[in-house]
């Protein structure tokens, strides 16, 4: 039996705007076990980001944790006071950004910054900790690494400043390792090394590790169990295998078909999800995608379902669930969306119009 | 119908190819350092078939938004010919380049930044008709309307202003604006890779239903493989200033013939997991060199896996020749080596 590193539960997490309440993480229940790697996926604002620095109550004002609990090893983290939460997010968790250039000191050498990140959570000693540099930025694979130690954020490209981040959060040896889009600001041939590099690390190290991304290939590629997320819920959770081979929410299904895939001739129409994910301050009533949703039958509008089982360790909140959809719905779902009407209309004056401003 | 019939551009229809690229160089000089400059495209040749898709693809720097740039006659050359329809783009100035210009529209990598954030969207999507003098005041204005219906936006919101609409709709006011003046050419720059995956599923549906509406052609420029792929009938991949390789769009994948292709597909995750469990991506050394001064001869040697270093891939240039399937061209001195 696996053991559990970190148990969410029940986690509410609101921005108090003029606008209203924006209640970005609303009722998460998830868990990462020791040495995981938990994928968590979903587009802009469905609270993947806020799930993440919520969990590290780096939660920025005018939000704040509202109710749930995050345990930690069993201790709370909502409830630590200053100093244990400084040690815990030094000590037991780190965090990698998407942009590694706005997450270094640009006039600080990159040995520096990463010998400060040990030394302020007095781990290590000074001594240690510089002698540790080099071995942290030779196991990310930076080439001549005592050298590259004296340069400035600026000299290291995109790709070297990102493995500089990934020794740097892994300086003082966390049990997890958050990664918010860690490779989306990269070029692909970059992205693939880095990706090689935390699977890597992965293994050698057994961090845990929880990547928040919008990418499912990232997802299939890095990571054994999903959760999937959508308006401040997660709307489906199992094991990658099981959800990329058997979605059973219809948004997460829709979004595994919204992609290409390199490996594929075309075949098909992408699925695409029609209109935009809601507004938080005011979501619809029962399912918050039923709005969206091809397959939406009238309870939905009405009665939010709860996570239901829908197989081994997966879960999913859907009352209609993909395996109940008709072949033919699902082809409906993939129809052309230009009015052809408009387009009729505008060949014929265009014509016209080419005519005169030819001559 | 029988208007279109009337149209200057008929005489020249019979060609298939829409535009070709020869020789093209574009050199930025670097100010203070005398000489030195970036090569940010390289002595590059193409061509594009009318109706077709073309995807050009590569790392940020390799150069491709440069030759939309050119292609497009909004940078000048710094030698070649661009020839659209017949005629040498390369050399126009004024009025015709003007006239050659509405035959060929951009959409945009970012939706945010490419509309005027003090105009209404009518008036964002009427410019260009106003701009060439198409049609009376009412005529366009009912265009407008039935261009955004044809993007499926609501036909009402021409008083609306861009900050009102999100990412996936401002892509489609682009379009919408892009369509106005009856292009037979739209250049494509990164058009959705600012897009949530969702909506960008929803805006390259909608290109691929307007080339089949319309029979347009596509230049399209992204780095995401899986969606150029997807989107094109064949594919130029570009390194450092230079095409390496062109193919249709299953060949390039299934027989990659540049070391530099293999490893770009190579390095895409696919959505499987079972497929990612089995896939061993070709780990490039380093990242793509500076372009004010590449690497001698084949510029990619400094990274191939398979370059004879010392030996001719550093001292002789590979020529874009002939290799592999029908149709598939690739500058490399040992093509489809492994």
């Amino acid at each position: 039996m696996a053991q559990t590193l970190l148990q969410v539960e029940d986690l509410h997490t609101q921005f108090f705007t003029s606008r209203g309440v924006v209640r970005a993480v609303d009722g998460v229940n998830l868990h990462i076990d020791v040495g995981e790697t938990l994928g968590i996926v979903g587009e802009s604002g469905c609270g993947k980001t806020i799930t993440a620095l919520s969990i590290l109550r780096l939660v920025p004002d005018p939000g704040k944790i509202t109710s749930g609990r995050i345990l930690f090893r069993g201790n709370d983290v909502v409830k630590m006071d200053d100093e244990e939460i400084r040690d815990f997010r030094g000590n037991d968790v780190a965090m990698i950004f998407q942009d590694p250039m706005t997450s270094l000191n640009p006039v600080t050498r990159i040995g520096s910054q990463i010998e400060e990140a040990m030394t302020a959570h007095k781990r290590f000693t000074p001594e240690l900790a510089k002698s540790r540099v080099i071995e942290l930025l030779t196991r990310v694979r930076v080439p001549s690494a005592e050298q590259r130690a004296r340069d400035y954020p600026h000299q290291f490209s995109g790709g070297m400043r990102q493995r500089a981040m990934i020794a740097m959060g892994l300086s003082n040896e966390p049990s997890l390792l958050i990664a918010d889009e860690p490779t989306t600001a990269l070029d692909v041939t970059v992205q693939a090394q880095i990706i090689q590099l935390m699977k890597q690390l992965n293994r050698e190290l057994g961090t845990a590790m929880m990547l928040i991304t919008h990418n499912m290939a990232l997802v299939a590629s890095l990571c054994q169990r999903v959760v999937v997320m959508y308006a401040g819920r997660v709307v489906e959770e199992g094991p990658v295998e099981q959800i990329f081979k058997s979605p059973q929410h219809p948004y997460t299904w829709s979004l595994l078909r919204s992609v290409p895939r390199v490996d594929e001739a075309r075949k098909d129409r992408l699925v695409s999800i029609k209109g935009l994910p809601p507004d938080l301050t005011n979501a619809p009533p029962g399912c918050k995608f039923h709005p969206r949703c091809p397959f939406v039958v009238d309870r939905c509008k009405v009665e939010e379902p709860p996570l239901g089982e829908v197989g081994p360790d997966q879960v999913a909140r859907c009352w209609v669930l993909m395996r109940n959809v008709s072949e033919a719905d699902i082809a409906t779902a993939k129809q052309s969306s230009i009015s052809v009407a408009a387009a009729e209309k505008l060949k014929a004056p265009a014509a016209d119009i080419g005519g005169k401003a030819g001559s | 119908m029988q208007a279109a019939e009337k149209a200057p551009v008929t005489a020249v229809v019979s060609d298939p190819v829409i535009l070709r690229v020869e020789d093209v160089y574009k050199h930025f000089p670097i100010a203070g350092f005398g000489g030195l400059a970036v090569r940010a495209v390289d002595g590059v040749t193409l061509e594009i078939r009318r109706g077709e898709a073309l995807g050009l693809v590569g790392e940020s720097g390799c150069g491709k938004s440069t030759l939309a740039r050119l292609i497009t006659a909004l940078l000048p050359v710094t030698s070649g010919k661009i020839i659209f329809e017949g005629q040498e783009i390369t050399k126009m100035r004024g009025a015709r380049l003007r006239r050659m210009r509405r035959k060929m529209q951009m959409i945009f990598q970012d939706p945010f930044a490419s509309l005027d954030p003090r105009m209404t969207v009518g008036d964002i999507i009427q410019e260009p008709l106003d701009n060439y003098g198409i049609g009376s005041g009412r005529e366009r204005q009912r265009r407008v309307q039935e261009l955004l219906r044809l993007v499926g936006l609501n036909p009402n919101f021409t008083n609306r202003y861009p900050h009102e609409f999100s990412g996936g709709q401002r892509q489609r006011i682009g379009i919408a604006r892009a369509l106005a003046v009856n292009p037979s050419f739209i250049v494509c720059d990164e058009a959705v890779s600012a897009l949530d995956v969702s909506i960008q599923a929803q805006i390259i549906n909608l290109l691929q239903d307007l080339q089949r509406e319309f029979n347009l052609t596509y230049l399209f420029i992204a780095h995401d493989l899986a969606v150029v792929r997807h989107l094109s009938d064949r594919i130029a991949v570009m390194y450092l200033g230079k095409v390496v390789e062109t193919a249709g769009r299953n060949d390039i994948y299934d027989h990659p013939q540049h070391p530099y292709t293999r490893a770009l597909l190579s390095s895409i995750p696919v959505p499987d997991p079972e497929v990612e469990r089995a896939r061993a991506p070709i780990l490039l050394k380093g990242e793509i060199p500076s372009a004010v001064n590449p690497p001698s001869g084949c510029r990619f040697h400094t990274r191939c896996p398979i370059a004879r270093v010392p030996g001719i891939c550093s001292e002789q240039e590979p020529l874009l020749e002939p290799h592999g399937q029908r149709d598939q061209l690739a500058a490399c001195h040992f093509a489809g080596e492994k």
